[in-house]
């Protein structure tokens, strides 16, 4: 027992207490407990970590900390590429943050009810955007979501290749291949890269067509692509790896859907994506989730890794609630012969994303969509009449495009230092995993940014390119 | 010890699901009309999209005002018993989340941050992550932290994705190819290994509760890519001849990965790499403090790893130059990025605030508090009628966690834990974690009292338990058809299995309660 006084966080720290908890068992020491532990594995000298702070010393060491930070709201921002600015309702900052569901386990569906059903009205509203069926509670991202997706159609075709287009997040690729596992690996799944028209941004169905054959498990393309480019494509595509036997799976941003078509409209067999623009903050790239959804069948129900909430009527005639459909086939119950693996993902979003598409509503969805189109293109149409700019891809595409600067003779970086001089963080710079885009960034522009930001924006480029 | 229980009821509000609410017509939130400069220079959105891939039908969402909606989602947490009763959660280690972490963590300098913004405009963040790494390597001796994993289970994936990329630096991969766990090991573990492309070896527990050297030695070989094992396991056994285990596999070519999910027991005790590790986890979202968010996160699964597997990690890695903090993504040997960006930087954030606030005495206190704790139930739970615990002739006290059966309980009256853990909701008091599948333990129950909770919450949770017991020989009845107090009854049994009534989403079961009649 320590001479200290009792931790805030811990009530058995009062000494009195523990000795009573000592006496009961009959036990001297708390040392003696420990018994178990060998003495050649045990640690010879106290931690050393920095001291213990209370909380006013804590709060005012992590403002001194957090004050080096420049943020979003501090700066005029144009990033995107994976994680988004989108006005956040504040009643859904405070839904999400209740602390009722912040810490919880998940109870059994009786003592957690509310969460229950929150989870489940995720599950429903999502459906509703994409008009299918049968939606699983989030994964942790959009990247681990399209490598479960190709995994599950790995196994529901019975095949090892996935042709995935090229135009892609590269930090999504990156996921997506240690999904598909090194080759070396007996179960590894081959990756074909589907090349786009360098004039559009549009999938090359030539090459498409080239790259699917007898193994071909899956296509996976994304509405609107990495570089914002909405493929139109889209049903053609679905036909090509209809007639392949593969299955199609398709990347979408829900917040688009207001105004764009469900991608199980033009053929898609799984929809994956985001939820973060759905009521979700940045949080540092914190606020990434993904989303796996399918037609509601048994062969697709069979494969997914997520948690699922269905919804049942109990022992009491007219109730309703909640339980966790096929949990069976999780890791959770079948270890190494689970669907891929489950384990903590992202579910306090889901209640944040349910929130969000709630208080939007149809016709919220709607105007919102065409809110971002109107003065996305306001902006690149902006920005490509200045001289030595260039939208690369200049119709059809949603919030984000790409902009080129290479008769500038400025890099990206350089006009991003001079930018951020003025309050400003440009747009992504592509010019390294993107060489054949030159110097190119992604701009992306929402339903936060007002006509005088995309002025202010031109202005400084417009200086900055002077220069 | 005598406790009182308290009389208990749910609130019950009989809500509906949101998609039967509202109106049509009412609005939640209001977006204004762009400027007019920008629609007479862009004219209608419709006409900025391809035409086939316009949508043709409006999203069945619901339509409601704001306060419809914030009401409805409040009067669910209200039916959401969570932390407030006594959750304690086995394996989960349930923590007190401190308020001022969450205030800190919600602040603009972080909510606000893009994870793709210049490093100089985020040296808060960096700074934080490269301080929780280096508190991390101290409690664990190991030489660099990573926070991608936005999970425990996804700190085993890149385990595994780790162990691929040595393995293959080696030209040893195609050999090995087998990774070995104990049935004790958290499925994620085995499940990871199997989804990374290996083949499990799964070892059994022998009569005094951990597997043998002798099983261990007749599996390991030059096809060992890893073991991935924890100490102590969820029946609170801890494994002495772990640095035995580590040499034979060290030995035979594999690497050895600690996962540190039951860190509460061991925390200042023992540090991994000193045992012998190569490379292990610690869940910042039950350990650190940090939320758990109902089973989901975000959370943080921290993995760290000793200097020869650093140059695998994934990447960027947040390091120290003077004064200044960098992301260094020029790191050829790495295996890229498991998840997105850096990670849950705000859980790691909380747990950061967390360790701050414990610091190396508190942490110590804590480790002591949870097995102490956990010993003082044991004696009253065995004091239960139909308890009893799993390896019963071990005589050294357990861990942080014990697992004990009601298999004697079921056989006499019937009563099964799943009846017990409904019941236990008509208290006031979060259901009992029963145990990982397969159940070694017949009707298992493990719960973990950690150091947040008081001895007389402890108390009142083994005068439930014992209630309950009661019950069970007294009127099993009413254990069976329990929860009597909550906020819905138990499902009628059948739907769930039948793909017919089994229903995801709403529009689905609208469909299938349509054809079915």
């Amino acid at each position: 027992m320590r001479d200290v006084s009792a931790h805030p966080y811990m009530a058995n720290s009062v000494p009195a207490i523990q000795q009573e908890m000592l006496d009961s068992i009959g036990v001297a020491t708390v040392e003696e407990l420990f018994v178990q532990i060998p003495e050649d594995h045990r640690l010879s000298r106290p931690l050393h970590l920095p001291p213990a702070l209370s909380e006013r010393e804590l709060r005012r060491h992590l403002l001194d900390i957090l004050s080096k930070n420049s943020t979003t709201e501090d700066n005029l921002s144009f990033l995107g590429a994976g994680i988004w600015q989108h006005h956040v309702p504040a009643a859904v900052d405070e839904i999400v943050r209740r602390n009722e569901w912040l810490t919880s386990i998940y109870g059994e569906p009786s003592s957690d009810h509310g969460l229950y059903q929150a989870w489940f009205e995720f599950c429903s509203q999502l459906g509703e955007l994409l008009n299918l069926d049968l939606v699983g509670m989030p994964v942790r991202s959009w990247g681990t979501a399209a490598g479960h997706a190709l995994r599950m159609a790995a196994r529901l075709t019975g095949r090892n290749e996935v042709a995935v287009v090229r135009a892609i997040d590269p930090e999504r690729l990156s996921i997506i291949r240690n999904y598909c596992e090194p080759p070396e690996m007996a179960n590894h799944i081959a990756i074909r890269l589907v090349d786009y028209d360098p004039a559009t941004g549009l999938i090359d169905l030539d090459d498409l067509r080239a790259a699917l054959g007898q193994q071909t498990a899956a296509v996976y393309f994304e509405v609107p692509c990495y570089l914002g480019v909405i493929e139109h494509q889209a049903a053609e595509i679905a036909a090509i790896a209809r007639v392949a036997g593969a299955q199609t799976i398709v990347g979408v941003d829900p917040i688009s859907l207001g105004v764009l078509s469900a991608p199980s409209a033009y053929g898609a067999d799984i929809v994956v994506g985001t939820i973060q623009p759905l009521g979700i903050h940045l949080h540092a790239g914190g606020g990434v989730g993904g989303f796996i959804a399918t037609r509601d069948e048994p062969r697709y129900a069979a494969e997914y890794p997520t948690l699922f909430i269905n919804i049942a009527e109990t022992i009491k005639p007219g109730e309703y609630g909640f339980g966790r459909a096929l949990l069976e086939q999780s890791s959770y119950d079948q270890r190494e012969n689970g669907k891929d693996w489950i384990g903590h993902s992202v579910y306090m979003w889901a209640v944040a994303a349910t929130a969000y598409m709630a208080t939007m509503g149809p016709q919220g969805f709607v105007e919102i969509g065409e809110i971002i189109l109107q003065r996305a293109h306001h902006a690149a149409s902006r920005l490509g009449d200045l001289e030595g700019v260039r939208i690369s891809f200049p119709s059809g595409f949603f919030k984000e495009f790409v902009v080129n600067f290479d008769d500038t003779k400025k890099s990206v970086s350089e006009i991003n230092d001079a930018l951020r001089a003025e309050g400003i963080f440009g747009g992504h710079d592509l010019s390294s995993d993107f060489p054949e885009l030159g110097q190119s960034a992604l701009y992306c522009v929402t339903e936060v940014h007002t006509h005088a930001d995309i002025e202010r924006l031109v202005g400084a480029v417009q200086k900055v390119i002077a220069r | 010890m005598s406790v009182e229980l308290k009389q208990y009821q749910a609130p019950v509000w009989n809500e509906p699901v949101i998609l039967d609410m509202g109106y049509p017509g009412r609005r939640g939130v209001l977006f204004a009309a762009v400027e007019p400069e920008i629609r007479q220079h862009v004219g209608d959105a419709s006409d900025l999209i391809p035409f086939a891939m316009r949508r043709q039908d409006r999203p069945a969402l619901p339509e409601l005002s704001e306060p419809e909606v914030l009401y409805h989602y409040l009067r669910l947490s209200q039916q959401t018993l969570g932390m407030m009763g006594i959750s304690l959660f086995g394996t989960c280690t349930m923590k007190y989340n401190p308020q001022i972490n969450e205030a800190m963590a919600w602040r603009p300098e972080i909510t606000e941050l893009h994870p793709l913004q210049h490093e100089d405009t985020m040296q808060g963040a960096l700074e934080i992550v490269h301080n929780m790494d280096l508190m991390l390597r101290e409690l664990s001796g190991m030489d660099q932290f990573v926070f991608q994993a936005g999970g425990g289970s996804e700190a085993a994936f890149t385990n595994c994705a780790v162990t691929r990329a040595y393995h293959a630096s080696k030209g040893e991969l195609e050999q090995r190819d087998e990774v070995i766990v104990t049935i004790q090991t958290h499925p994620c573990n085995p499940a990871t290994a199997a989804a990374a492309g290996f083949k499990v070896i799964t070892l059994m527990l022998d009569e005094s509760g951990y597997p043998s050297l002798d099983a261990l030695k007749a599996v390991v070989s030059n096809r060992t890519a890893a073991i991935m094992v924890n100490n102590p396991d969820d029946m609170g056994v801890y494994n002495p001849d772990m640095k035995e285990w580590v040499r034979i596999v060290h030995e035979a070519g594999g690497l050895a990965f600690y996962d540190a999910a039951n860190f509460n027991g061991t925390m200042s005790k023992l540090r991994a790499r000193e045992i012998g590790f190569d490379a292990c986890m610690f869940m910042l979202h039950k350990t650190f403090g940090a939320p758990k968010s109902g089973v989901g996160g975000p959370a943080t699964g921290a993995y760290g790893v000793s200097s020869e597997l650093a140059p695998f990690l994934p990447s960027p890695l947040v390091v120290r130059d003077g004064d200044r903090y960098r992301l260094d993504a020029d790191r050829p040997q790495s295996v890229g990025k498991i998840r997105e960006f850096l990670g849950n930087v705000q859980v790691v954030l909380k747990a950061y605030a967390w360790t701050r606030s414990m610091g190396a005495e508190g942490i110590a206190q804590a480790s002591d508090i949870s097995v102490l704790s956990n010993n003082y139930m044991e004696k009253g739970l065995l004091a239960i009628r139909g308890v009893t615990r799993s390896h019963p002739e071990a005589t050294t006290p357990r861990m942080e966690m014990t697992r004990y059966s009601f298999q004697q309980m079921k056989e006499e009256t019937g009563v099964d834990i799943h009846d017990v853990q409904n019941r236990m909701s008509d208290f006031g008091i979060d259901p009992l974690w029963a145990s990982h599948e397969p159940w070694l333990l017949p009707e298992p129950f493990t719960p973990e009292a950690g150091e947040m909770y008081g001895k007389e919450a402890l108390d009142r949770w083994i005068a439930v338990i014992a209630r309950i017991s009661d019950e069970a020989y007294s009127d099993p009845e009413l254990v069976k058809t329990s929860p009597h107090n909550q906020a819905v009854h138990r499902l009628k049994p059948g739907m769930i299995d039948d793909p017919s009534s089994r229903s995801m989403t709403w529009r689905a079961f609208k469909r299938k309660m349509a054809a079915t009649g």
